[in-house]
Formats: structure tokens, C-alpha cells, sequence
């Protein structure tokens, strides 16, 4: 069937019954080639449910080392980890999960100078650091190279994602312009639910999955705002900003 | 005219509740409303220039001009996941 190894028809035996994945849509999985930016409590989630549905390549990036306070929502890591790299060491959560996946750690900071690089020729980037600097840098490459991302956040009980189709629906800089001059409130200081980073977390991954497939209606031009507390979402739609330096020129 | 306020993550807090409503006068911008929260609760001062400001959940730049009966969300970029 479709080249899928005896392992794999098994592996994937709840993807291959459903209607909008099948075997060619197991096939665009297994070919997709999937960058992940922080390998926290959003990144850990993603990566580990996109490792697990079989998306066949996928480079981590963190620069920073596990520690005892991100046990309680980064749950890649276990208590053996702590001083471990984070990018090494997720890679290897991921390979344990499933070993048809490739899998490359990159232990670095993504920052403006070095993101286009890394997000160029992948099929789809998940961001997910607390780095309002690396968010926009994502933004900017993945506007660039024309790589559709997913971009979210979460810190105490709120969350926020949305998905850029760049050059069809609004990116990150047609709503936030700049990173706030302040630092963003950071889970550090503020505190998050843990479980609260793993329903964002997870929730991107679904997005990735529709955009990989190319089924549904991802969550593009809109940004969905969850408040896990009051036990409310809402989506907040946004055009694209005629003078967006990121996307405004895109061809 | 009056127009119903939404706060959300961190601006939430720091207005001290989610929801408020808001008198204005006649052909009031976005921004003449964030100088006016800003005045009134002094906690949101410097917080809301830099959220996206949705209009009846749409993302609209400070100078749109609002309605009786507008819904206003403030949305703060809310980082966080990795650290
Ligand atoms: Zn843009």
C-alpha cells in the first residue's frame, strides 16, 4: 500500500481510516519536512504529537538546558534530564516514540540573522518560545521563504495561536508590529498551568497537521484567544496590514 | 455612545477585570479609547499601545472610528512555552 512498511500500516492504522488522511495523506506526512522553535512547554506537546502522527523529518531548536522548573509542563523531560540540552534531549523523546522519524536537534537561539536559513525548503515551522524577538524573526523568514507556520503562546491561564499562510492571510506583524519594547510577560515571572501550555501546545500541532494535509479550514487570519480560567475562546480576525514590513511587499 | 471593552491575558489583570463598558464621545477613535482606559486605570498605562486592538473581533489600526454598541478587545502578544 502505497510503499508503507508492514510497521507503518500498523503505526498509523488510525490516520490511514480517516477520510481526509488515507494513504496519501499518511504519504505527505511522512515527506513533510517540519522545523520546531523552542523545545518548551508548547514545543514539547507539538513535537511529540507531530513525531507521533509519523511527520517524517523534523529539526528542534533550543539553545537552553532542561531545568527542574520546566518539569511541570515541558513534558519531554524527566527528572534525569535536568542540566541536559533541551534539543538533544527531545530529539531523543522523539526517536523513542517513534523511531520512523528523523529527527535533528539544533542547539541554537534562532534569531533575525540566522531563521531564514533554517526555515528555508521546510514544509511548515511551529514557534513556540517565549522569545517575542524570535517570534517576529520566524515571522520574517517564514514570510521570506513563503513556509507556512504556526505560531502561539500561553502564560498563566491564557493562550493564544494562530497559523500564516504567507502571501494569503495575515501574519504576525499585521496585529503585533513590533516586539513590545518591555519584555512580553513571561511565564517566569507571571506562572502557566501546565496543562494549559499542553492544550496550546497540542492545538498547534492539529493546525500543522490540517496545513501538512492541506485539509480543513486552518486557523489563518484569525487568532484564536483562549481563557482557560473563565473556560472561554474566541477568534479575532485580521486582515493583512497594507504596510506590514514583514508581509506588505510579499509577492 | 458607549462601547463594551474586552481585556485579555496580562491586560486583563492589570484592568482588574475582563469586560467593562465605555462612554465616549461622538466619532471616538480606538486610540482616544485606549487614552481613556489609560487615564482611568492607571495599571493598563503603557500597556494597551502595544496590543492589537480588534473591533467586533476584527483587527483594526488606532485611528477606526467606533460605534455605539462596538465590542473592543485588547490583545496583548502573549509569548511564553519556553523558558
Ligand atoms: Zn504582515
Amino acid at each position: 500500500m502505497m510503499g508503507f512498511t508492514e510497521d507503518q500500516i500498523h503505526r498509523y492504522a488510525r490516520h490511514l481510516v480517516l477520510r481526509e488522511i488515507g494513504g496519501v495523506g499518511q504519504r505527505k506526512l511522512l515527506d513533510a519536512r517540519v522545523l520546531i522553535v523552542g523545545a518548551g512547554g508548547l514545543g514539547c506537546p507539538a513535537a511529540l504529537y507531530l513525531a507521533a502522527a509519523g511527520a517524517g523529518r523534523i529539526s528542534i531548536a533550543d539553545h537552553d538546558a532542561v531545568a527542574v522548573e520546566n518539569l511541570q509542563r515541558q513534558i519531554l523531560y524527566g527528572s534525569a534530564d535536568v542540566g541536559r540540552p533541551k534539543a538533544e534531549t527531545a530529539a531523543a523523546a522523539l526517536r523513542r516514540n517513534n523511531p520512523d522519524v528523523i529527527v535533528e536537534p539544533l542547539a541554537v537561539r534562532v534569531t533575525a540573522a540566522g531563521a531564514r536559513a533554517l526555515v528555508k525548503g521546510r514544509s511548515l515551522v511551529v514557534e513556540g518560545t517565549d522569545d517575542p524577538e524570535t517570534k517576529f524573526a520566524v515571522n520574517d523568514a517564514c514570510v521570506a521563504e513563503g513556509v507556512p507556520f504556526v505560531i502561539g503562546g500561553v502564560v498563566r491561564w491564557s493562550g493564544q495561536l494562530m497559523a500564516v499562510l504567507p502571501g494569503k492571510t495575515a501574519c504576525y506583524r499585521c496585529v503585533f508590529e513590533n516586539p513590545p519594547v518591555t519584555p512580553a510577560e513571561t511565564c517566569e515571572a507571571a506562572g502557566v498551568l501546565g496543562p494549559a501550555a499542553g492544550a496550546v501546545g497540542t492545538l498547534m500541532a492539529v493546525e500543522a497537521c490540517k496545513i501538512l494535509l492541506g485539509k480543513g479550514e486552518p486557523l489563518a487570519g484569525r487568532m484564536r484567544v483562549i481563557d482557560f480560567l473563565a473556560g472561554t475562546s474566541r477568534d479575532i480576525a485580521w486582515k493583512r496590514r497594507p504596510g506590514c514590513p514583514a508581509c506588505g511587499a510579499a509577492k | 455612545m458607549k462601547v463594551r471593552v474586552l481585556f485579555f491575558a496580562s491586560v486583563a489583570d492589570a484592568a482588574g477585570t475582563r469586560s467593562l463598558d465605555a462612554e465616549l464621545g461622538n466619532r471616538a477613535t480606538v486610540a482616544d479609547l485606549r487614552r481613556k482606559l489609560e487615564k482611568d486605570r492607571p495599571r493598563l498605562a503603557g500597556r494597551l499601545g502595544k496590543c492589537a486592538a480588534a473591533v467586533n473581533t476584527v483587527v483594526v489600526s488606532p485611528a477606526r472610528a467606533l460605534a455605539d454598541g462596538d465590542e473592543v478587545a485588547f490583545l496583548p502578544p502573549v509569548s511564553g512555552g519556553a523558558e
